[in-house]
């Protein structure tokens, strides 16, 4: 029966795993063509276009596997692999509804979760550095740079939320929340969800991928089925940093009638932000490098420090 | 007067007010497109006004018309007049991969053989396709719009002057002749 459980949830989470992103993806394709005045894509699937990343996926697996001869051949395969499974088990830890609707719930989970996030870029390092094309390596170093940045913000005002809960578990931190943390944290929320965008290399913060300047970055030398890995892992993270925004910052399952519709509201609100990563995609022209890092340690690094403090207070003011 | 982020938020207005609006993309093969009026899309000959003047294809620029005919005598009409002779058509072609629709040909039809039609959808696989016979010529006739109609105030068309001109010189000839047989019944009472 426990074994049957843990099958169950692990399926689960593999299915939302491999759907979702497609999901975000479709939506990103026609939300930005409309805000671009175009229509994306209509025929894939023949209702506007449903079926585009299927396809796309059928086109990537037909492609030739290419390791470019002066790569290190084992480390180049095994980048994508890297970049896409850290998501897989954050997404495990992530509470979708109350009462232990939850992968795994983890004892640790707000520090589980930031941990193995940040092994994902160990893959884009990876693949930069095995490519032996220095486009792959300028990129991969300065994802490392960007990571470095944007794991403080994002760390500290994550942190912030782990304070006023009291508690270091995804779902402690759902029970504990209330309506009135929103305009509490309503700066950390700002600065964890940019920071997130920073960590997936969004635009406007993708400087490391850059596909005018540096040609994609850590990308440059993958085609085929592990380029689409990579594309995967872009998305899951976009899903990923949307659901642990909502779950952190805008109360997760909590609305009216939670007990049956928890995961109604979760979804609703993770969906919500996925939309606004796009929106914000869609409008934003890339940052500089050197403005990216200072945005995060003149702009971000500040502001979640002055969450921290208001925190502490406001928490000390209650007890 | 003007707080940071204001910039950053109208961008934000911008795409999403887009986003509302109809797109502006045209959807050609499925829907066809609304062409302006005297499109020039093909060129169609009317070939039962073609007397093989060959203005056409003398003013043709790219000399893309290519016309063939012979000469035939009709039989006197009375027995002591000359035999009449007449062109008639054995080739009109013009071959659309040279032609660079200009026009002139039309303008320059002193018998309204030649008009434009809209149709432009006559791509072809094989460039020697391109080159339109008299007999496809023709079909495009079918597609020819009528021509648009006069503004409000504009001069008469001539051929509808002329025939007016003429029907009233007719009326006015028969109502003076009535007239005068009026006056000449008078005469007699």
């Amino acid at each position: 029966m426990n074994l049957l459980d843990t099958v169950l949830r692990c399926v689960a989470t593999l299915v939302v795993f491999l759907v979702f992103p497609l999901v975000i993806g479709q939506t990103e394709h026609k939300v930005m063509a409309h805000m671009q005045g175009r229509l994306g894509p209509m025929y894939a699937g023949g209702f506007h276009g449903w079926a585009q990343l299927v396809a796309d996926g059928v086109k990537f697996a037909q492609k030739e596997d290419i390791v470019p001869a002066g790569a290190d051949r084992r480390i180049f395969q095994l980048a994508p692999a890297v970049s896409l499974l850290p998501y897989l088990f954050v997404l495990l830890a992530i509470p979708v509804g109350p009462n232990g609707f939850v992968g795994q719930a983890v004892d640790a989970g707000l520090f589980f979760v930031l941990a193995v996030m940040g092994v994902g870029v160990i893959g884009k390092l990876m693949a930069g550095w095995a490519s032996a094309n220095k486009f792959s390596l300028l990129g991969a170093l300065r994802t490392a740079a960007q990571l470095m940045s944007y794991e403080l913000p994002m760390v500290l005002a994550a942190a912030s939320v782990a304070m006023a809960a009291g508690t270091l578990s995804l779902p402690g931190i759902l029970d504990a929340w209330e309506w009135y943390w929103l305009p509490w944290q309503i700066i950390g929320a700002f600065v964890f969800f940019t920071a997130g965008l920073a960590e997936l290399q969004r635009p406007p913060f993708d400087m490391p991928i850059a596909d005018s300047e540096i040609i994609f970055g850590a990308y440059t030398e993958y085609t085929g089925l592990r380029f689409a890995l990579f594309l995967l892992s872009e998305y899951v993270g976009i899903l990923v940093v949307s659901a642990l925004t909502a779950v952190l910052f805008l109360g997760g399952w909590h609305g009216p009638m939670s007990d049956q519709l928890g995961w109604l509201w979760m979804l609703l609100k993770t969906f919500g932000l996925a939309f606004v990563v796009i929106w914000l995609r869609v409008t934003y022209p890339r940052l500089r490098e050197d403005q990216l890092m200072r945005f995060a340690w003149v702009g971000l690094i500040p502001l979640a420090l002055v969450q921290l403090a208001l925190t502490g207070i406001i928490k000390v003011a209650i007890a | 007067m003007s707080f940071p982020g204001v910039g950053l938020a109208k961008g934000l207005a911008v795409t999403l007010r887009t986003m509302t609006r109809k797109s502006v993309t045209a959807q050609y093969p499925d829907v066809q497109p609304v062409l302006p009026p005297r499109s020039r899309g093909v060129i169609a000959l009317l070939e039962e006004n073609c007397t093989v003047c060959m203005l056409c294809a003398r003013e043709c620029p790219d000399w893309c018309i290519y016309i063939d005919s012979h000469k035939e005598t009709l039989p006197a009409a009375e027995p002591n007049a000359r035999a009449r002779t007449r062109n008639v058509l054995d080739r009109f072609a013009i071959d659309f991969s040279l032609c660079m629709y200009c026009g002139i040909c039309i303008e320059v039809c002193p018998f309204d053989a030649l008009f434009w039609s809209p149709e432009f959808e006559y791509a072809e696989t094989d460039i020697h396709e391109l080159t339109h016979e008299r007999e496809k010529l023709r079909e495009w006739m079918w597609t020819v719009p009528a021509p648009p109609a006069l503004d409000p105030a504009a001069e008469e068309p001539k051929e509808i002057a002329t025939a007016r001109k003429a029907a009233d010189k007719l009326a006015a000839a028969a109502a003076a002749e009535a007239a005068a047989a009026v006056e000449e019944k008078g005469d007699d009472a």
